[in-house]
């Protein structure tokens, strides 16, 4: 391990985030049944309200997903909640370096 | 006249309340709420939006005082605020949230908590004193309001801690998933702790995680009182939840297989409580014994005009239900299924009247119909099922038009999809009948 450390980064590559952003971008609209294509949605954009249009019960929905497929249970308590929903980017950004499958 | 006192706590140290698993004592409750009494201002109705349940607590015990009225809008958005002050244009709004976007005048809860003082006495209010007005959409597109008095709040919520069996002299602690500002969370949380000499939590857990977290550093017994969105996460997510001692449902009716995973999961009975905001709660079952509801002791239900209405007991007047009942012998009753233009969204319950009015208000809307899904068995994870709407409205994109609703109606009502066309196919009637949407449906 020791020997490995200096090649591991604590934050996840950029591709592992927009592997994870590809991703979750499907997984969300089909999770939530809305009227966009993955691809469609933009991931600077903010996940509530006027922008994906989401509201607090998606929001449940998605943290459903999130802990199923990458094993991350959501907490309110946490400082970087109301950031991890600021944007599709921010969402991909939390998971990939949280992930534990 | 009878006077029933703000809380049923023996003594100053009783606990009340819980933040963080701490305690807060009846003293110090009562502090709070006479000195938020006295810096209230002269408006005589209260729009409580405190999100902390304690502040909240707090604020309704200090109206109560005060002799001031609180409202319980379902929803603050700006359509209904403007038919709020249209209601009660002395009306201010007592909030905790310095990004609160509500247009009325405000009123921050103060920042530091009150001194108790050295004597101890609770006071009580007349019977007959109106405390709240709940509102529910109407038919016409403008909130309908309903009066509680303060007698027939506390009678109803002093029957539900008899069906829950928390009457049995333990000091339960009650954590809540649902909002009190909701007649639900307002009587099963705020009311029942309150009236029960029992302790509510200040938090409203969230994530499935947050409602372990809130759970776990309370001693027992223990509560949670929550919907079939949120027991639906939470035996969704897979994470193990301390054991709790009772678990309440409420908004929709929960399936037995569902209560039964539940009861596992907490190690605890579910009761399911039925209710509306008009007539408040006014019967329970245990899910998994038996698909009947048993009514409070002195409401009953009669047929009348193909609908069948609640009244007696604690119910303000004689109510309509938005559920389609077969009355049972013995205060009894199954359900049927809802009333044709109600529509229970994740608990929030509105009629497809109401929100057409909101969707034709929208200026280049020339016609606009809501619909129910197909299948409004849940296919998603919290089984929430959306409603869909089809819309005449040339020279408007969908995105604009939902825009404009989000001022109107609560975000769960937004329809998924909203699908514009050209004519609506109504038939003689004015209906929109169901083959006809499924031709404007694209893969219905």
């Amino acid at each position: 391990m020791a020997e490995n450390a200096e090649f591991m980064q604590s934050s996840p590559t950029s591709a592992a985030v927009a592997a994870v952003r590809d991703e979750l971008a499907t997984l969300i609209t089909a999770a939530l049944n809305l009227d966009v294509a993955p691809a469609d949605i933009d991931p600077a954009a903010p996940l509530y309200g006027d922008g994906l249009g989401l509201d607090s019960i998606d929001v449940l929905e998605v943290a459903l997903v999130i802990s199923k497929q990458y094993g991350i249970q959501l907490k309110a308590d946490s400082d970087a909640n109301h950031l991890i929903f600021s944007s599709l980017n921010a969402l991909s950004e939390f998971v990939a370096a949280q992930r534990t499958k | 006249m009878d006077r029933i006192p703000v809380l049923a706590h023996g003594s100053a140290d009783a606990v009340v309340a819980y933040r963080a698993g701490q305690p807060i004592t009846a003293g110090q409750f009562l502090a709070d709420a006479r000195a938020l009494a006295a810096l209230l201002p002269a408006g005589s109705h209260v729009l409580n939006a405190c999100t902390d349940r304690y502040r909240f607590a707090v604020g309704f015990v200090a109206g109560l005082i005060a002799g001031k009225t609180s409202l319980l809008p379902p929803t603050h958005v700006p359509e209904v605020i403007r038919h709020v002050r249209r209601f009660a244009p002395d009306a201010f709004c007592l909030h905790d949230d310095d990004a609160v976007e509500i247009d009325l005048p405000l009123v921050r809860y103060p920042a530091s908590p009150a001194r108790p003082g050295a004597d101890w006495s609770v006071p009580a209010i007349p019977a007959e004193q109106l405390v709240a007005v709940v509102f529910t959409s109407g038919t016409t597109g403008v909130p309908l309001p309903h009066r509680k008095s303060w007698g027939r709040l506390v009678a109803g919520v002093r029957i539900e801690a008899e069906r829950l069996w928390l009457d049995d002299g333990r000091r339960y602690a009650i954590v809540a998933t649902v909002p009190p500002q909701h007649m639900y969370g307002f009587e099963s949380s705020v009311l029942l702790a309150l009236q029960g000499g029992q302790a509510f939590c200040a938090e409203r857990p969230f994530y499935p995680a947050d409602v372990a977290t809130v759970l776990a550093p309370l001693a027992r017994p223990r509560v949670l009182v929550s919907t079939p969105v949120h027991l639906r996460a939470l035996l969704a997510c897979g994470i193990p939840q301390p054991a709790a001692d009772l678990v309440v449902c409420a908004t929709a009716p929960l399936q037995a297989t569902i209560a039964a995973r539940v009861e596992e999961l907490y190690g605890a009975p579910l009761m399911e409580i039925y209710g509306s905001t008009e007539t408040g709660q006014i019967a329970s079952r245990r899910t998994v014994a038996s698909a009947e509801w048993q009514l409070w002791p002195d409401v009953t239900l009669l047929t009348r005009e193909g609908r069948t209405w609640a009244e007696g007991g604690h119910v303000e007047s004689p109510t309509p239900l938005g559920d389609l009942v077969d009355t049972l012998p013995g205060g009894r009753f199954v359900l049927r299924g809802r009333t044709e233009d109600l529509v229970n969204i994740a608990g929030k319950r509105s009629s497809i009247a109401y929100l057409n009015h909101q969707l034709a208000a929208i200026p280049g809307v020339v016609d606009a119909a809501f619909f129910q899904p197909e299948d409004p068995a849940g296919q998603s994870a919290t089984g929430t099922a959306r409603l869909g709407a089809v819309v005449v409205a040339p020279g408007l994109t969908a995105a604009a038009i939902i825009r404009e609703l989000r001022s109107r109606v609560d975000p769960v009502f937004l329809p998924r999809p909203l699908l514009l066309v050209e004519r609506i196919p109504r038939n003689a009637t004015g209906k929109l009948p169901r083959a006809a949407l499924k031709s404007l449906t694209p893969g219905a």
